[in-house]
């Protein structure tokens, strides 16, 4: 059958009550960027939000922009960057690593996936840019929560549990966030030939140093190879990432702060503006891992302390290639031909319950057979099956996608 | 009028002693108050107009307490009203005549300092400043910062999502907390987030701040920590008209600058906050901004002298740059100042807590005006400019029997701020205090929808019965879906 395809918020209304009335599970999608996260699920019909689009309001200088949940986010980048303002929790764009084109995502997509990129540690997720929307939840019923306001407290918080649900609670139809202007200036300071327990420890001295560090990463030497930025690719060994950013003369003053203070542990280099935009890029997209894409991805957050150790629990038995981000709070890995699990079972004991590990991309007949999202313990998980309940009763939306019983 | 709350259980309330008996078997010694005197330390919180005594209050010290004390009441259908610091200013720990009041002081210890993983485990009742003072001297502190920060506590300010005059740049609770360690009404304990950021699964995490109390007992709580900034300046702006000052917050932000603070105060706040503290506040002005800046040294020098230029633009008419630290103290010492300040000239006030789309201010300053002549109590407003949050205090005496004209001018107040694109309130909760208002913001589909999560933790309704909903339902008929017979309800609409 064809997929529905909504142009308005209530034609998209009508097709959920159709669906809930003939008990049709849904698949929801924006353009089907992330469709293969998740475990694969039965669905009766594709439901797809890319024909409701439009920036419905921006105000730059009320920081405040709200748009259609189908309108693709090279659209709204675009309008933003005329603005010089931005999503501070820069959004990555996977699609190239799950064997899709680039800047082909929603704005819906990237709220219902709860994506956030290097900046993660100190600006947040997209759970923290969220504001408010509305939506069509599995009750066939359209709702609102939140607002258009920064600051809002009036009823629970139901922004937070529509992001990174997946489209198993409701479907968006409108979504409303937070920007934020875009600094001025970026520059990056470079650490090379450190090993994962030391580049920890220079990544968490820059943290805990007063100079603002936006973004935090470790590239081992043979995925620093892969960089297109060519002192990160001739470092030849690991090579570690700070990032500042700001107004010009307090980037260069901070800078040069960073560099005295990391001189300490390896050889520093600087990068300016464009070569930092392409290093965080690629880190934000994982871009490192898009090649082979025949190899397992999985996206591990831990405490940040834990990075070394955990990717140290895994390399002793699995052949993966990793790199860290968020000051060692993630761990992105690709793991080598050979691990019937794709190494579920060593990736998630060394995790434990102290972070999750997700697989991120896999064949359908091994997320099938593992569970993609971190197992929960039995309390947790018969609440989230109650707050399913709560709003999709009948399992028509992404029935089974994140949990076989959500 | 106090709200009305849900009618008392005459058989809860004849099987009081039991009950006590049966508490005290969970937590001996001195662990649940039941003599009147020492109830009434708990019959009200921050929001004073309203009080009721509690049947009783437990003050449990451990988490299996906790537990045992929710699959106690769940077991026997007692409803529980959890309380931290006390200091809600919505009513969010109004006790019920037939509830437990289940008073988390007790529970006043850091557990963990983590400055590598920049973030402090602390159990709930340890004081939002608690934080910061544990780790300031080391550089670190906790960011949001309510203005009850040396009493509120850390848990009632997860429950309340508090914020504080530094939202804008550094966010809400919600964006400050990684983990917490909650006990379902079940007693079942669960663990949500960590030390890690992200975490998995729907985010109940995000759900449970803000929730008012009405879905867990929050037992523990990670915050993360930020590395105090190197510097921090401020400017005192003053402007002939709120409209130029308004004009001059949104250049600021317009100009890509998002300050540490940016509070406003409007001409009778200025005068109520310099007759008390002397902060040597311009008289002459309609209009005062607080222009903080923090972070290295180099850019906050660079800003000053950027919103200076804004500001002139913008015909401000007083203009001063913090010069050292103490003056900086001296301009925020006033607004800090405010609640008291305008306390001292009045025999009563109640804080409202609408937030609006900043654009709009000159138009809800002049309208709210209107209504304040209307109704004959005066208005003072202080602002957190930034982000669009306003505290107008309306100034009356209960004595003269002006409590009912003044709630009356607040609903008007925030049905106005919900009319033109805001909300019922930015950072001091629902509770009891407008509670009867979400109606003009949520249709009853968005109302039952959020009921129904209630109900995904708490199928009874025990955990804070009258808080934040208009009306009770019982989770049966919420639960119940309105399918016609397959039959479409808009039979006109393309089929694609």
């Amino acid at each position: 059958m064809s997929p529905l395809r909504p142009t308005t918020a209530d034609e998209l209304l009508a097709a959920v009550k159709d669906a809930l009335a003939d008990a049709t599970p849904l698949e929801i999608l924006g353009r089907g960027t992330k469709r293969d996260i998740g475990r694969p699920f039965q669905a009766g019909r594709r439901l797809e939000t890319a024909a409701l689009t439009g920036v419905t309001l921006y105000e730059p200088g009320e920081l405040v922009l709200s748009a259609r949940a189908g309108t693709p986010m090279a659209e709204i980048e675009e309008l933003l960057k005329k603005n010089r303002q931005e999503f501070a929790f820069e959004p990555p764009d996977l699609g190239p690593l799950l064997g899709g084109e680039a800047n082909a995502q929603t704005i819906g997509g990237v709220v219902a996936g709860n994506l956030a990129g290097p900046r993660r540690l100190r600006a947040g997720a997209a759970r923290d840019h969220f504001l408010g929307f509305h939506a069509v939840s599995g009750r066939g019923e359209a709702f609102k929560s939140g607002g258009r306001v920064m600051k809002n407290v009036t009823g629970y918080d139901l922004s937070k549990l529509m992001a990174g649900s997946w489209g198993t609670l409701a479907v968006l139809s409108d979504v409303t966030m937070k920007v934020l202007p875009a600094a001025e200036k970026t520059r990056s300071v470079l650490v090379i030939g450190l090993d994962p327990d030391r580049a920890v420890r220079a990544m968490t001295a820059a943290m805990q140093s007063a100079h603002d560090v936006s973004g935090a990463a470790h590239l081992p030497a043979s995925l620093a190879a892969r960089s297109a930025v060519g002192y990160v690719a001739g470092a030849g060994a690991g090579v570690t990432a700070l990032r500042v950013e700001g107004t010009p003369g307090s980037v260069e003053w901070r800078c040069a702060e960073l560099k005295k203070q990391m001189a300490g542990f390896g050889a520093v280099e600087e990068l300016h503006s464009m070569n930092s935009a392409k290093l965080w890029r690629e880190l934000r997209d994982a871009a490192y891992l898009v090649e082979p894409q025949a190899r397992p991805v999985w996206r591990l957050s831990v405490p940040p302390q834990r990075g070394p150790a955990v990717i140290h629990s895994i390399t002793r038995i699995l052949d993966v290639a990793w790199f860290m981000d968020w000051g060692g709070g993630l761990v992105w890995l690709s793991v080598a031909p050979g691990s019937a699990d794709a190494g579920a079972g060593v990736i998630r004991d060394a995790v434990g319950n102290d972070g999750h590990a997700t697989l991120y991309r896999a064949p359908a007949d091994l997320r099938a057979q593992i569970p993609v999202f971190h197992p929960q313990p039995p309390a947790l998980a018969a609440l989230a099956e109650r707050v399913k309940d709560s709003f999709d009763p009948k399992r028509i939306l992404n029935p089974g996608r994140m949990y076989a019983r959500v | 009028m106090p709200p009305l709350m849900p009618a008392p259980d005459q058989a809860i309330l004849g099987r009081r002693a039991e009950i006590a008996a049966a508490l005290q078997a969970i937590v001996p010694g001195e662990g649940v108050i039941t003599a009147a005197d020492e109830l009434a330390a708990y019959e009200s919180d921050g929001l004073a107009a309203y009080r009721q005594l509690p049947m009783l209050v437990v003050l449990p010290s451990t988490v299996d307490q906790v537990a045992r004390i929710l699959r106690y009441c769940h077991d026997q259908g007692i409803k529980v009203v959890p309380r931290g610091g006390g200091t809600s200013l919505s009513g969010g720990s109004l006790p019920l005549a037939d509830g437990i009041v289940l008073a988390m002081g007790k529970f006043n210890r850091i557990l963990a300092i983590d400055y590598d993983n920049r973030c402090v485990v602390a159990q709930p009742g340890v004081t939002n400043l608690g934080i910061t003072n544990a780790v300031q001297h080391a550089g670190f502190y906790y960011a949001p910062d309510p203005s009850s920060q040396i009493a509120c506590s850390i848990g009632g300010n997860v429950a309340e999502n508090a914020g504080g005059v530094h939202c804008l740049k550094y966010g809400l609770t919600a964006n400050n907390v990684l983990g917490i360690e909650m006990v379902l009404v079940t007693g079942e304990v669960v663990r949500l987030g960590g030390k890690h950021l992200d975490s998995e699964g729907y985010d109940l995490l995000g759900v449970m701040t803000g929730s008012e109390g009405l879905l867990g007992v929050i037992t523990e709580v990670t915050v993360r920590i930020l590395r105090k900034p190197a510097t921090a300046r401020a400017l005192l702006l003053g402007f002939p008209s709120n409209e130029q000052a308004g004009d001059c917050v949104g250049a600021v932000i317009a100009e890509g600058i998002i300050p540490g603070g940016m509070e406003m105060m409007d001409r009778p706040a200025i005068h109520a906050v310099e007759d008390f503290v002397h902060a040597n506040y311009p008289l002459d002005v309609e209009s005062l901004l607080i222009v903080e800046l923090d972070g290295p040294a180099a850019e906050v020098e660079e800003l000053i002298a950027r919103v200076e230029a804004i500001a002139r633009r913008c015909g401000a008419s007083y203009l001063k740059a913090s010069g050292s630290e103490p003056e900086r103290l001296r301009f925020w010492a006033g607004r800090k100042a405010a609640f008291p300040a305008v306390g001292r000239i009045t025999p009563d006030y109640l804080c409202m807590d609408g937030t609006i789309p900043r654009a709009r201010l000159p138009e809800v300053l002049s309208r709210m005006a209107a209504l304040s002549r209307q109704c004959g109590l005066r208005i003072a407003n202080v602002f957190h400019a930034g982000d669009g949050n306003l505290h107008p205090l309306i100034l009356f005496d209960a004595n003269a029997g002006e409590l009912e004209r003044a709630e009356k001018l607040g609903a008007d107040i925030l049905r106005l701020c919900v009319e033109v694109g805001g909300v019922l309130t930015g950072e001091h909760g629902v509770g009891v205090e407008k509670r009867d208002l979400m109606p003009t913001m949520f249709t009853e589909i968005d109302l039952d929808q959020q009921m129904r999560v209630k109900c995904a933790f708490d199928p009874n309704g025990l955990l804070n019965p009258g808080k934040m909903f208009p009306t009770l339902h019982r989770c049966a008929e919420l639960g119940r879906l309105h399918v016609s017979g397959g039959r479409l309800p808009h039979p006109d609409i393309p089929r694609f």
